[in-house]
């Protein structure tokens, strides 16, 4: 294994976990502060991507869908915390998980209904398209490292936004004590709404990003929350530190098992069976590596304080 | 409910237009209409009910239910198709890990399964039944002609496919016929969006060409996800992983790639014209060659109808063997194991008027056989 390789594959990795930050961040932030499990997650996701692929088509750019996505995925999360997920905040989780999963289905065959089944085409834009040299003589793509870059700054914004800022300051207080906050004159119901919306928003901007790199297609959205949910297990529930450094975590080690266990195992058996032993034991190896840690840290590497 | 079905019956009955068969006939399509698959399924149900629509018989019922690509859901609409729709023939199943877990219990139940796709080697070899066909191909066969293909210009192949019974069927298929040497042979996830760890290995492997076997959006990710990476190695792959259901997806990234396949929207046959210009016609958009394998099943299964009743299973089976049918392949006809023999040709993507297509650049494969016939003992 040349160094080349290895660098690209790291690359690889950190793409993967900035992309499952984009999700995990509003997943957990919805939790945290809400207390609330959203299932439609992946379909605020999905409302991204089809947005960006939709209004790129229309006006030939891939800048204005972006921001189609943004406002589409901003403006369906807002509209459904408004509708459904207000009335779900004080029932028990089964129940919220029953309504949202109803809600993943009628995204779905609503998108399907309004697009068809077959995939849409959403190109990466030309600023970004090709690849780099990277030391050691392999290439990378741009549209990647535009990612990484992306995901780096909306964590960074995140941050910001959270420790500096008067809504920061009151989501902070709605994840210590949401009754408290209510009874301190703070208009709790707007905050949920902006919230909700703010998780919305970076899971479409998440669902436009990969979109271009993947297909824009019903049902794209799933996958990607169970990843998810293992993030936010693994970050602790509530916390955004821990996602960040859980979908970080689980890219990599998503992204080295596939390449790695693989090649270790062909070490021991014909390397056609390798190939197929060790595709499926790196399928498993991100749920081993989340069993490991509930493990030893039931609550997840960073547990919110109000838990 | 006894009323409704004797109202039914009668209503069939009396129905005059096209041509009657025997008896009614029932047909349960369970096939892919949602999720990542749905491209597939829709188009193997256009071609289906194309032939059944040409056909103006008005004696078929076809009740369709999506399987959503989910085995244990084919396998509880199955049961309720065959218990309480009473259907007399099961089609339509794109994936072959949901056939495995429907067609071997359907036929022990005594349906007929007709295969519109799906054709793992389980079912083709010393497992075959004489309820069982396909109109498509053994899952083999397109990969074996890529192997021979490759085996013309490229030493050192570098081989992907999902892991899943038809992933594996493939790169068997591949391995069966390529005699080069391989640089490595690689499975990932089935319905896997990102493929940039595979795509590292393939740039440092040091490989000649790549073979991917990669369906429905898999295929759009990777070509897309290929292009962008700056690896010029050529790529080659099955019909599936360039058909026409994910070509307008992948966009000009598929230009130039050659694939192989048992029909392109260029063969110049006169069933063929007829089977392009009716789908496009009927549904605005060019047929993928899963509309073309749903088309041929239906229109043996009408062939034999129109013969035969349903409920003489050896009759009808004799009938369905004859394949008496104009396919727009050209030639077609069954094996010992009820797997089609037909010709395999290579194909190339390419831009006409604007629009992403197969073409048709020469025959690798005349009146292909499966390797699983000979343990077939029917």
């Amino acid at each position: 294994m040349t160094f080349a390789l290895a660098l690209e594959q790291l690359l690889n990795g950190l793409q993967l976990g900035v992309m499952l930050f984009l999700m995990a961040a509003g997943l957990t932030l919805i939790f945290g502060v809400m207390g609330l499990i959203n299932l439609a997650h992946g379909s605020l996701y999905m409302v991204g991507a089809f947005a960006c692929a939709v209004v790129a088509a229309w006006t030939g750019s891939f800048w204005i869908g972006l921001v189609a996505s943004l406002a589409c995925a901003a403006a369906a999360g807002a509209v459904v915390e408004l509708l459904v997920i207000r009335r779900l905040y004080d029932r028990d989780h089964l129940d919220q998980v029953l309504a949202t999963f109803a809600l993943i289905l009628m995204f779905s065959e609503g998108t399907r209904w309004l697009f068809g089944s077959f995939p849409l085409y959403l190109d990466i834009p030309p600023l970004l398209q090709g690849a780099v040299p990277l030391p050691g003589g392999a290439e990378y793509p741009v549209y990647r490292l535009a990612i990484i870059a992306a995901g780096a700054a909306v964590a960074f914004g995140l941050y910001m936004l959270i420790s500096r800022t008067r809504l920061g300051m009151r989501i902070r207080a709605g994840e210590s004590d949401r009754e408290m906050i209510g009874a301190l004159g703070v208009d709790i119901r707007t905050l949920y709404t902006v919230v909700f919306a703010l998780g919305a928003a970076l899971a479409g901007l998440a669902g436009a990003l990969v979109g271009a790199l993947q297909s824009v297609q019903v049902g794209m959205g799933e996958p990607v929350l169970i990843l998810a949910f293992v993030v936010i297990v693994i970050g602790g529930i509530g916390s955004i530190k821990g996602a960040l450094l859980g979908a970080l975590l689980v890219g990599v080690t998503d992204t080295m098992g596939r390449f790695l266990l693989p090649k270790i195992l062909a070490l021991f058996v014909p390397p056609a069976q390798a190939g197929m032993i060790g595709g499926a034991a790196a399928s498993m190896l991100i749920y081993i590596v989340m069993a490991l840690i509930l493990a030893v840290k039931p609550r997840g590497l960073f547990p919110a304080a109000h838990a | 409910m006894k009323k409704l079905l004797a109202a039914a019956t009668l209503a069939l009955s009396v129905s005059t237009s096209g041509l009657a068969f025997a008896e009614p006939l029932k047909i349960g399509m369970i096939t892919t209409l949602s999720g990542g698959g749905a491209g597939l399924g829709i188009d193997t149900r256009d071609g289906f009910m194309l032939a059944i629509k040409n056909s103006g018989n008005k004696d078929v019922t076809v009740v369709t239910e999506d399987d959503a690509q989910k085995p244990e859901l084919a396998v509880q609409i199955a049961d309720k198709m065959i218990q309480s729709s009473q259907v007399d023939i099961l089609t339509g199943i794109v994936w072959s890990n949901l056939l495995m877990a429907v067609a071997p219990s359907a036929v022990a139940q005594g349906k007929f399964y007709v295969s519109t796709n799906a054709a793992p080697a389980a079912l083709a070899g010393a497992n075959c039944n004489k309820l069982y066909f396909n109109a498509a191909y053994q899952n083999d066969n397109l990969h074996e002609a890529m192997g021979e293909y490759a085996n013309k210009s490229y030493k050192k192949m570098f081989i992907l496919a999902p892991n899943y019974p038809a992933g594996k069927d493939s790169l068997t298929g591949f391995k069966r016929y390529y005699k080069g040497e391989l640089a490595s042979e690689v499975y990932t996830q089935v319905g896997q969006t990102d493929y940039a760890a595979e795509i590292a290995q393939m740039r440092a492997s040091g490989a000649d060409g790549i073979f991917v076997f990669l369906p429905g959006g898999m295929g759009i990710a990777f070509m897309k996800q290929f292009a962008q990476s700056g690896v010029k190695i050529p790529v080659m792959g099955p019909g599936f992983s360039f058909s026409q259901d994910v070509l307008p997806a992948i966009g000009d990234a598929a230009l130039g790639a050659k694939a192989s396949g048992q029909w392109a929207p260029d063969f110049d046959n006169e069933a063929s014209k007829k089977f392009l210009a009716d789908f496009q016609k009927e549904y605005g958009r060019l047929p993928s060659i899963y509309a073309v394998q749903a088309y041929d099943a239906a229109q043996l299964i009408l062939s034999a109808a129109g013969k035969v009743s349903v409920k003489d299973a050896d009759a009808f089976g004799a009938e369905l063997r004859k394949a008496d049918i104009k396919s727009p392949r050209g030639k077609f006809t069954f094996n010992t194991n009820q797997h089609p023999i037909q010709d395999i040709y290579l194909t190339e993507v390419v831009k006409q008027n604007g629009v992403l297509t197969n073409k048709t650049v020469e025959k690798i494969f005349t009146d292909h056989k499966d390797a699983y016939a000979k343990d077939c003992k029917i």
